[in-house]
């Protein structure tokens, strides 16, 4: 950036900018989930100028379009304005609302509370959004000892967590981020728009200007693959069949890091191979339980976690007790380098020609082998032994939503993460890097708490990582005890639950029945749920006596959502502006790979009507339920209010929400006794902390003994040992000999689940044709020819909240996006109102035709229709008239089979929502159904407070302008400029 | 001075930030307040002094998605102030921004007829006309950190596609931009000599790692290989 000269500056520049009345506040952006640090002028209190903070580690002063349209989310008309019931007498989802008072709303919740909490505490199911207080949420859950609770990673991108998670003890985005100083070879799967939403745009920015390559595999050619320096338009659903093509290639050639497996990883680990006897697929270990390695030089099977021992990476080898073992190595190549995962079979299944895979193959064993980094550092590993340098291999990967959104997502985020470890890419310079707290073991050693008992809390998190079939949420019969079937035979390592399955759970009392559904900033009633239009009638599905099926909803929200219209209560939350919040290290923090970092929210304004932070509401709520955490031995509040909490509640000695400025005098960074001026110091610093650890600690953190024992000091890790990442995925075994009936122990009581089980949970990456394309094709329907999946606008993603009068008025018609080549021969025109038809259902929608779509997909923009009457939008606006849900297509369950229990829509592993094995057909619309969109959307009224009626004009400025005049004698000689 | 924008087409993903950084900055600033009509309504739409549009090259699968940024060139020769009949449009000497004297201007659209990039926009609620100024209430703010004395839509743009300066200096970092990169104005038929350059993308294959022939495909009995491979010594 350069600026004009301060010589050019005039003495006498006119002051435009009036600046009485300003003040400058930091706080944290909400308009997405990026946490962007931002500057915010304020002019007599209404906001003048949201701009990015310069020193912030997430943004570095940028800001995207929709934190740069903060402003007109603060005064969305959409604003909720007080507490809301629905009338007594009147039908749910009705929209006849009435007033009440926050006591009167807080008196009739904790009423209902108490009583579920005394009878069976499960009975209260609590989900939550888009928010990222999960920390907070989920102790509040198992304070109250439901372990019905989770929050949205369920229907988002928990593939892609929990594969990282099981793989490399860390995972994309919140865990970890490409080296972008470093990189020279960036591959991006599946990624139109992410959470990361600026700091991707200055990564590839700065990839570019240090010459390196970018690589975009995705079906679409919008978003950051409008400036890929090559396309590779995938058909959808088959990411994980490339990634192993090109592990095919890299194996077949010999061009892997055969160091990096045998020192980080547990590639030489020895894998029983007892077929169809209990134990087989596990890794040999000792009576100790080391895992086991063969020893070339000894000759033996060794304790494979001592330091120079010379591990064989390759080879069958006999076991002390005669049992035969493989290396995991030697199992991963005999998978990946069968015929099936060869590039031309991968051809034939991405759509991508056997050459091009061939070659990009190539290029990423050139660029992490022939053009290897060196940062020189003195650092010490794991052992103890003294490096000199780091070596890098500057190639890096991320994937998000395209690959994770599939029932194969899994497997094939699973294959990506093998893919880096192939190249030794994982933690060094120019690779892939975790940002502390992680990388933790693998997997992080928490488990689901499945024990309730009335009026008691959890024993832990609701939420966890299994290992073993031990480890599920499921009855002594097998059955699931949580309410969305989570850690359950039928999704095992569902680790941010399943929300998504919630209300169709709960409606049908499968598992069982609930009296009360809690959500905060979800919007399950549209485009957050499965089959929006089934979703919309479960809600209001009365039993024989004519009680709802789902006794109460509880919903919190700043704004008029298509849920608010369903829920029993409204709570009506503060915009971010208005509130205090925490970007805990608890929760997911918004660190680097150089160090961790935190970030804060403070009220800048007042709020507006009658309204409270859910966070305010937790805290309340937990002290005027006695929950343990939140109440003093005699019953009274034990706090405040929330950031009273947040300063002086403990986890652990030491350990708290927030990690900056602890102790007594604020100079004990990460663990330290409470400060009571510890959001003064963070104000006092632009809303953030920011930790940043030694060059010789920011690498290879897994096997560094500084990081470790820093790591472990602080809390982020139990012990100060090596994080051994997993190409094998031994947990996956232990379930997989469950479903073969070959376990010592739980076994999944249902034939169905026992096959997917043994199916799906394999240790090693593998690919198949997601579920429910498969039975769609093997129940002969008619031909559904394409691929249907959604994109995330960048103007949009995650700010679907207010309808923002801005932002729509870039994007407030969605289209159905076809390959114009394949439109054309089918005899579409740009412009078409065009049937959209699956299995599930059809809607009609508007079709633009383009060359960025590979040919087999159509996709649309993903959130973009609205339910008429909603968002404080009139009803004839185009989201509610010409847009449409792509979800009213999409079922919540797989198509049923004879004799079988449902099946959730979702990866038999996790249980991610599988939004993107959607396949369709389409064809025109009559002439008389041309111009409007199918489903017609039944308008809804706005509650009290909100308006939705016409507004011709909107006139925003918090001053007068102050008007650029010509002078005379300027006018008069033209400027002189001709 | 002849200070404007280098645009850089290479790193532009069409996010709209620059787009609405300058609605928010100067809704409230010298050209406030940029009318929203029917805000909330079946065909919203208002006053933009800064619009990306994007459009595709050539044909799948090699086709590219190309996100344009317009906003005014603040041209050397602008046939906006040519044809407007009050004086109200303006170019400055000493910097060359092409400015709209509000007071003076009746709306009559002329400008924007004239303009061949679309940079001139009629607010009807005002009746007067809206374009770009370069954020001439930042530039010269000696009020405001140096680093800060940019057009809002530069101060935004998460891709560093944007970058402000003075043209005329060859020493300018946009100078050497557009010298370095090959930037070129728009239109130059047009005969305006727009002082905004674009930066072309760099060439996709200028970054391509000159990989080594990949060994022949679909060798055969690779599994029964990997028994065979001579397992190397590394230490732990």
């Amino acid at each position: 950036m350069s600026a004009v000269p301060e010589s050019e500056i005039p003495a006498d520049v006119p002051e435009l900018e009036p600046r009485e009345g300003q003040q400058v506040r930091y706080t944290t952006c909400y308009m997405c989930a990026c946490r962007c640090g931002i500057k915010v002028t304020l002019e007599n209190g209404r906001v003048r100028f949201i701009q990015g903070n310069p020193d912030h580690p997430v943004n570095r002063g940028v800001l995207c379009a929709k934190g740069n349209a903060g402003i007109m989310k603060q005064y969305s008309r959409a604003k909720l304005r007080a507490p809301l019931r629905r009338k007594p007498g009147s039908e749910r989802g009705a929209g006849e609302f009435e007033e009440i008072s926050w006591e009167e709303a807080l008196d009739e919740l904790t009423e209902r509370l108490r009583r579920i909490r005394a009878e069976d505490p499960k009975k209260l199911a609590y989900f939550t959004g888009r928010d990222q207080m999960q920390a907070l949420t989920g102790l509040w859950a198992s304070q109250f000892g439901t372990i019905n609770w989770a929050a949205h990673g369920g229907f988002c991108s928990v593939n892609m967590a929990t594969a990282g998670l099981y793989t490399l003890g860390h995972a994309f985005w919140e865990f970890g981020d490409p080296d972008w100083e470093r990189t020279r070879y960036f591959v991006l799967w599946g990624t139109a728009e992410d959470h990361a939403s600026n700091p991707f745009k200055r990564g590839i920015d700065q990839v570019k200007r240090n010459g390196g390559r970018f690589v975009a595999v995705n079906p679409v050619r919008t978003g950051y693959q409008a400036v890929a320096d090559e396309w590779v338009p995938i058909r959808p659903g088959t990411d994980g069949m490339l990634a192993m093509a090109l592990g095919h290639c890299l194996l077949r050639d010999g061009q892997f890091d055969w160091a990096y497996l045998v020192r980080y990883t547990n590639a030489p680990q020895l894998v029983v191979q007892t077929p169809g006897e209990p134990g087989d697929g596990l890794i040999l270990r000792d009576e100790d339980g080391a895992p086991l390695v063969w020893d070339l030089e000894q000759e033996a099977c060794v304790d494979g976690r001592q330091a120079e021992i010379a591990p064989a990476l390759f080879g069958a080898y006999t076991a002390p007790d005669g049992r035969p073992v493989k290396t995991a190595m030697t199992l991963l190549a005999e998978r990946y380098l069968d015929a099936a995962y060869a590039p031309e079979r991968a051809a034939e299944v991405c759509g991508i020609p056997a050459a091009d895979i061939e070659r990009l193959a190539a290029e990423l064993a050139h660029v992490a082998f022939e053009e290897a980094i060196e940062v020189p550092c003195e650092w010490t590993d794991w052992a103890g032994r003294k490096h000199d340098r780091f070596i890098g291999r500057p190639v890096s990967m991320h994937a998000m939503r395209g690959v994770s959104a599939h029932s194969n997502g899994f497997q094939a985020a699973r294959a990506i993460h093998t893919l880096q470890l192939l190249l030794g890419s994982v933690e060094v310079p120019g690779g892939h890097r975790a940002k502390p707290p992680y990388p933790r073991p693998v997997p992080p050693p928490a488990r689901p708490a499945r024990e309730t008992a009335p009026d008691t809390p959890l024993g832990g998190s609701p939420l966890g990582f299994p290992v073993a079939p031990e480890d599920l949420v499921v009855d002594a019969a097998g059955e699931p005890l949580r309410i969305d079937k989570a850690f359950s035979w039928q999704a095992p390592l569902s680790a941010h639950g399943k929300m998504h399955t919630v209300i169709t759970n709960a409606v049908a009392g499968d598992p069982y029945p609930i009296d009360t559904l809690m959500l905060f900033m979800a919007n399950m009633a549209w485009n957050s749920a499965m089959n929006t239009a089934q979703i919309q009638e479960l809600l209001c599905a009365k039993d024989e006596q004519g009680a709802y099926r789902l006794p109460y909803l509880v919903v919190s929200d700043a704004f008029h959502s298509e849920t608010v219209q369903f829920a029993d209560l409204v709570l009506p939350d503060t915009t971010y502006l208005e509130r205090y919040d925490c970007i805990s290290m608890l929760d997911r923090p918004i660190s680097e790979p150089d160090g961790p970092a935190d970030a804060i929210r403070q009220p800048i304004l007042e709020p507006e009507g009658d309204v409270r932070p859910w966070q305010e509401v937790m805290i309340e709520l937990g002290a005027r339920l006695g929950l343990p955490a939140f109440t003093n031995d005699d019953g009274s509040p034990r706090y405040a209010g929330y950031n009273d909490f947040i300063v002086h509640y403990e986890r652990a000695p030491g350990i708290g929400f927030l990690a900056g400025w602890r102790g007594a005098d604020g100079d004990k960074p990460l663990r330290g006794e409470p400060n009571p001026q510890q959001w003064q110091r963070y104000i006092d610093n632009g809303a953030f902390f920011k930790y940043e650890l030694p060059l010789s600690q920011q690498f290879y953190k897994f096997a560094n003994k500084g990081y470790l024992e820093w790591a472990h000091e602080v809390g982020f890790i139990g012990a100060a040992e090596p994080i051994v990442m997993a190409l094998y995925a031994e947990p996956l075994q232990r379930f997989r000999l469950a479903g073969q009936g070959l376990y010592d122990g739980p076994a999944p009581p249902d034939a169905t689940d026992a096959e997917r089980i043994a199916a799906y949970c394999d240790p090693l990456p593998l690919f198949y044709q997601p579920l429910e394309e498969r039975r769609i094709e093997a129940d002969g329907h008619p031909a559904y020819p394409f691929h249907a999946v959604t994109q995330r606008p960048m103007t949009m993603y995650h700010a679907w909240d207010s309808q923002n009068a801005w932002l729509r008025q870039i994007l407030a018609q969605n289209h159905l996006y076809m390959n114009r080549a394949r439109g054309e021969a089918l005899g579409l025109a740009d412009g078409d109102w065009v049937w959209v038809e699956s299995h599930n259902g059809r809607i009609r929608a508007q079709l633009r035709l383009m060359e960025g779509t590979q040919a087999d997909t159509v996709w649309s923009w993903n959130g973009m229709g609205k339910q008429a009457g909603i968002w404080g939008l009139e009803p004839g606006a185009p989201e509610a008239t010409r847009g449409f849900l792509v979800n009213h297509l999409i079922d919540d369950r797989l198509p049923a089979r004879e004799g079988e229990k449902p099946l959730s829509n979702s990866d038999p592993v996790t249980g991610q929502a599988a939004w993107y094995d959607l396949r369709v057909r389409v064809y025109k619309a009559a002439p008389e159904e041309q111009g409007s969109a199918y489903p017609p959307s039944p308008t809804f009224r706005p509650p009290p407070g909100v308006e939705n009626g016409p507004l011709a004009l909107l006139r925003y400025a918090t001053h007068r302008a102050r008007e650029l005049r010509r002078s005379l004698r300027d006018t008069l000689t033209r400027g002189g400029w001709q | 001075m002849r200070l404007g924008l280098v645009i850089d087409l290479d790193t532009c993903v069409g996010c709209h930030a620059c787009a609405v950084a300058c609605k928010q900055w100067n809704t409230s600033g010298t050209l406030g307040p940029l009318s929203d009509y029917e805000p909330y309504g079946a065909a919203p739409s208002g006053v933009w002094v800064n619009r990306v549009r994007s459009y595709e090259q050539g044909q799948y699968p090699h086709s590219k998605t190309v996100n344009l940024p317009l906003s005014c060139m603040h041209c050397d020769r602008p046939p906006c102030v040519d044809v407007c009949p009050t004086g109200a449009s303006y170019k400055r000497e000493a910097d060359g921004v092409v400015l709209v004297d509000d007071a003076k201007c009746m709306g009559c659209n002329y400008c924007a007829w004239a303009c061949p990039y679309g940079a001139r926009e009629l607010d009807t609620a005002s009746g007067t006309m809206k374009k770009c100024t370069l954020c001439i209430d930042r530039i010269y703010d000696t009020r405001l950190p140096e680093a800060e004395r940019q057009p809002a839509c530069v101060l935004a743009c998460p891709a560093n596609a944007r970058h402000f300066g003075d043209l005329d200096d060859p020493d300018s970092e946009v100078s050497r931009l557009v010298r370095e990169r090959r930037g070129y104005p728009l239109l130059p038929e047009m005969g305006c000599e727009p002082v905004n350059h674009y930066l072309p993308p760099r060439p996709a294959a200028a970054s391509r790692p000159p990989a080594a022939a990949p060994a022949e495909a679909g060798g055969q009995g690779r599994a029964a290989a990997v028994q065979e491979w001579a397992n190397r010594i590394v230490r732990r």
